[in-house]
Formats: structure tokens, C-alpha cells, sequence
């Protein structure tokens, strides 16, 4: 429509300047802010650690220094009191916030209803079909989802932004991913490592992945943590921890770097 | 008198089958189609939709969903073998080396709920392609065949099961579902059934089919080999080497063999295996993959 308005307009030979249809810019439907930041969570025999850092990011701006990314779902109040459950969202905040609200909405509903906390594993379920309730219009957000199991063994469960999920030892999400998910391999799942003397070459024998403890994973996580904001700038200002053990749910927070 | 007559003169089975009554409501308690997706405000809600997720067509896209894939399953004397890789990507990033990409279909009968060596009765569903999609639409497969076992009281035919999720790929027709799903399984109707599923609607059945990236890779190894009269270990060793030559060739496909066999009782589970040692065996014990260097 612009370029035939702009050939018309020529024949008539107007004084002013013919608009060029050139510098049209067309806006498309953009619903979504990357709010940056780095989910990670670790489990172990009896805990799982959830952590994210705390800045929020828009472009290059930072916006806050303080928006924790680890919630606490089914809780009696808002304070999270009760729960045994908890999600990191990394993506788009508000979309994240959205999921959160209403998966713990859900969650809080299922206590209601059936006089007993809902279990991680069902929790899980409903949350892939949460996100997959909007497969056509996707939250932009990765989640994960940490608690104890029913034998009391952490359990962790990680999304893609439409509900494809797994559950797993260890995940990293967010902007900082790619740096930290490779360090978890090596140090929680022990990929690329071998016992030493135990051959030589392709006889070389694997070493196996054994559960870590809470505080050699607390150290891991702080580690990554430390390490990816050196490399990457959306992530920094504060790390929030939270771990869920049988006694219940511990959260801390630590400085990062500021810049 | 009257009372003989009347016990007689009714039909003798009269209250052993579902009235007709019983019969509508049980065909219209199948859910509608139509399952509440919310959809984004914009008149082009696929262009949308492939402007935000489709990394292929729009490589700096927001949001990367997970795919890529090499998944095989062929019949053969002893049963049907199903084999597939591990590997889920984002665009260029591994999102994960250990999907499980066998997905057992129908909730009475499903692997987690008893840990043992025995065959599981059900069928074997596989994912290609979009893995939410996979895992989400054969979650509600399992639903249905579920509720058809409680109806019915006998097991869905891989015939009956596969209509259900081809009539459903039919219905979103369009709306960008990405899936390549093959169904394996035996019933005493049918024997051993296959059948590949897509999303646009395709629905086959058939003896071999290779699905995903690197099904290219399958295929040439699996024509080479493949013989109806297969013994069960040869098909295991041939799914298995198919599996891992498409590993080999194909970046988007990797991670761990996963392999299962599909007998008259039931699937049996064959390993969830690192390709690593498994592609260094076939190489310096085997002498295949002779264009690799061992050298170090």
C-alpha cells in the first residue's frame, strides 16, 4: 500500500518530498523482554538446591539488583511457609511471575481439596501441562522444579518453554547456561573424567558419578556462580540459595559482584 | 406362570452388554478436541508462533525449544525392535544428552510402577521432533488408551491407538505441532503392529521406519542388514548399530542408545547405553568405522 501511494504521488508531482517507503518500519506483535539472569539447581540423597542470581536486566540496563528467580510453591501464605516445593524461573520475568503464581495457585488447591500436599512428581506433570496450556503462545521462561521425592531422595525436574521436561542430577538455565551446565557435567555427573593409572588410552576406565553432599554441592553452586559473573554481564549483584531438606525449606542469600 | 414367562421371553444376555444409552455417553465422554490452548492476539497466529520458536527459519528467534533426533523401529521375526538416541537441542546448544525418547503408552500397564525384568504389557510410543509435543500428545494417548482398557476391558489395538493421535495431528493441523511419532505393539488381534504418526496428519503402518535428522543414516545401515528373519539378538545388535552410525553422522543426534524390544507378552528394556564405549568397541574390535583414527 505505501509503495503504490509513493508512484502515484510522483506522477502528480507534489513540492514536498515524497514519503519513501524505505523508512516504514513495521512493528510485529513482540511480547517478550529477556530479563537475563542464570537459574541453577543440584540434587543430592536428601536435598536439592535451587539458586539464581538476582539481577534484572533489560537490553543493556539493569533495572534491579534485587529480583530473586527461586520461589516457594504450595506454601500455607505468602511468605511461602508450609511448602515443600520450589521453582526457579529464568526468561521473561513477568511471564515467569504468571507461571509461578499459577502453578502454586494450583498446587495450594491440591492441599485444599485432597487434605495432603501434592507430591514433586505430580507437581512436575502439572506444571509441563501448564506450559503446554500455551504451546501457541508460549511463556518465554525455562523453569525448574526441585523437592524431595516420595522415598525422600531430591528430585529435580527441568523444562524447555513449552513443557517438554526430565528429571535430572543437575541444570543450569538462563543466560549464563552455556558457561555453567558444562562445569555441572564435569563436577556432578563426572563426565570426561577418568581414575587414574586405570589404563592407557581408549582402555582408560571412566570414573562413576557418585551423589555429592549438601555442602560440596552449596560450594558448586556458589562456584558457578562466582565464575559466570566474571564472564557474563547480565548476570551479577546477588545469589539467592534455596534447599530443600527433609527439616525443610533453608533460603540465603550472597553477594555477587556489583558490576 | 406369568412369572416363568416373563423370565424366559426376555433376551437371555439383555443386561450383559452396554445399553445404547451407555454406549452414547461412553462415545461422548471423549473429550473435544479443542483443549483450551490459549492463543497469541495477532491475526497470523502460526507466523507468530514460527517467528518466536522456529530456529530453522529464524536462527536468532527468543525462544528455543528442544529437537533433533534419530529414532528407528522395524518388525521382525521375533517381534518388533525399537531403538533411538538421547540427544535434545536448542538451535546450536545440546539441551540434554539423556531424553528418554521411548515412551511407554498406557498407564496400567507402565514400566515405573513395577521395577522387574518381566515384559511390560502396552505399547511403545517414540518422539521426533518437537519433544513437548511428543511427550505432552502421547500423554494424552496414554489417557485415552487408558480409559479404553477400563471400557473396553482389553487392550487398545496399535490400529486403534494410532487413529487416535493421527485424527488428533489431523485436527491441529497448522498450528505448528512438530512431531514424528512411530507406535509399536502387540495384540492378539493384530500380532506385532507399527505405525508412524506425523503431524501432518500422516498416519502408516509398516515393517521398518526411521525417523528424525539422522534417519537418513538409520535407513542405510538398516536396508543393509535388515531381514525379516532376524534372530532377536541379531535385530538388537542391528538396531543398536543403526542407531549408533546416525550418532556418528548427524550432530543433531547422540548421547546414549536407547533400546527396547516389543515381544507377544509385552516391551522389554534393552538399555539406556553411552554411545562412546559402545562406537570405540565397534571400531577397534569390529574394524568398522575404519575412517576414524584410533591414534590419540
Amino acid at each position: 500500500m505505501t509503495s503504490l501511494m509513493g508512484n502515484h504521488s510522483g506522477t502528480i508531482g507534489y513540492s514536498f518530498s515524497e514519503p519513501t517507503s524505505a523508512n516504514v518500519k513495521q512493528h510485529s506483535f513482540y511480547p517478550y523482554t529477556d530479563n537475563g539472569g542464570s537459574t541453577l539447581g543440584i540434587t543430592g540423597a536428601d536435598f536439592a538446591i535451587l539458586a539464581g542470581d538476582t539481577r534484572s536486566t533489560s537490553g543493556y540496563n539493569i533495572n534491579s539488583r534485587m529480583v530473586p528467580k527461586v520461589f516457594k510453591i504450595g506454601g500455607d501464605d505468602e511468605t511461602g511457609e508450609g511448602a515443600n516445593i520450589i521453582l526457579s524461573v529464568v526468561g521473561f520475568a513477568a511471564d515467569g511471575n504468571a507461571l509461578k503464581e499459577k502453578l502454586d495457585t494450583m498446587v495450594r488447591m491440591y492441599k485444599y481439596q485432597h487434605g495432603k500436599s501434592m507430591s514433586v512428581g505430580a507437581c512436575a506433570q502439572r506444571l509441563s501441562t501448564i506450559l503446554y496450556e500455551k504451546r501457541f503462545f508460549p511463556y518465554y521462561v525455562h523453569a525448574i522444579l526441585a523437592g524431595l521425592d516420595e522415598e525422600g531422595v531430591g528430585a529435580l525436574y527441568s523444562y524447555d518453554p513449552v513443557g517438554s521436561y526430565e528429571r535430572e542430577q543437575c541444570r543450569a538455565a538462563g543466560a549464563a547456561s552455556s558457561l555453567i551446565m558444562p562445569f555441572l557435567d564435569n563436577q556432578v555427573n563426572s563426565k570426561n573424567q577418568y581414575i587414574p593409572g586405570s589404563g592407557e588410552g581408549h582402555a582408560l576406565v571412566p570414573k562413576k558419578a557418585e551423589p555429592l553432599d549438601k555442602e560440596t554441592a552449596t560450594k558448586l553452586v556458589k562456584d558457578a556462580f562466582t565464575s559466570a559473573v566474571e564472564r557474563h554481564i547480565e548476570v551479577g549483584d546477588g545469589l539467592q540459595l534455596v534447599i530443600v531438606t527433609r527439616e525443610g525449606i533453608e533460603e540465603v542469600f550472597h553477594a555477587l559482584k556489583q558490576d | 406362570m406369568d412369572k416363568l414367562v416373563a423370565q424366559y421371553s426376555r433376551p437371555p444376555h439383555q443386561n450383559e452388554m452396554y445399553s445404547e444409552q451407555e454406549q452414547q455417553d461412553l462415545t461422548a465422554s471423549v473429550p473435544p478436541l479443542s483443549l483450551k490452548f490459549s492463543l497469541p492476539p495477532v491475526d497470523n497466529r502460526s507466523a507468530f508462533l514460527r517467528a518466536m520458536t522456529d530456529d530453522h527459519s529464524n536462527p536468532s528467534c527468543p525462544i528455543k525449544l528442544a529437537h533433533g533426533t534419530t529414532t528407528l523401529a522395524f518388525r521382525f521375526q521375533g517381534g518388533i525392535i525399537v531403538c533411538t538416541d538421547s540427544r535434545a537441542t536448542a538451535g546450536n546448544w545440546i539441551a540434554s544428552q539423556t531424553v528418554k525418547k521411548v515412551i511407554p503408552v498406557s498407564r496400567l500397564s507402565r514400566g515405573e510402577d513395577k521395577k522387574t525384568n518381566e515384559p511390560t504389557p502396552g505399547l511403545l510410543g517414540t518422539m521426533a521432533g518437537g519433544a513437548a509435543d511428543c511427550q505432552y500428545w502421547l500423554r494424552y494417548l496414554s489417557q485415552q488408551c487408558t480409559l479404553h482398557e477400563i471400557r473396553h476391558k482389553r487392550r487398545i489395538t496399535v490400529a486403534a491407538a494410532s487413529k487416535i493421535l493421527a485424527n488428533l495431528t489431523y485436527a491441529y493441523k497448522g498450528y505448528g505441532l512438530s512431531m514424528g511419532t512411530m507406535l509399536a505393539g502387540m495384540t492378539p488381534q493384530e500380532g506385532p503392529a507399527l505405525y508412524y504418526i506425523d503431524s501432518d496428519g500422516t498416519r502408516l503402518p509398516g515393517n521398518l521406519f526411521c525417523v528424525g535428522s539422522g534417519q537418513t543414516f538409520a535407513y542405510g545401515v538398516l536396508d543393509a542388514e535388515y531381514k525379516y528373519e532376524l534372530t532377536e539378538e541379531e535385530a538388537l545388535n542391528l538396531g543398536r548399530r543403526a542407531i549408533l552410525a546416525a550418532m556418528h553422522r548427524d550432530a543433531y543426534s547422540g548421547g546414549f542408545i536407547n533400546l527396547y524390544h516389543v515381544k507377544e507378552e509385552g516391551w522389554v528394556h534393552h538399555g539406556f547405553d553411552d554411545m562412546n564405549p559402545i562406537f570405540w568397541d565397534t571400531k577397534l574390535q569390529k574394524g568398522e568405522f575404519s575412517n576414524v583414527t584410533s591414534a590419540l
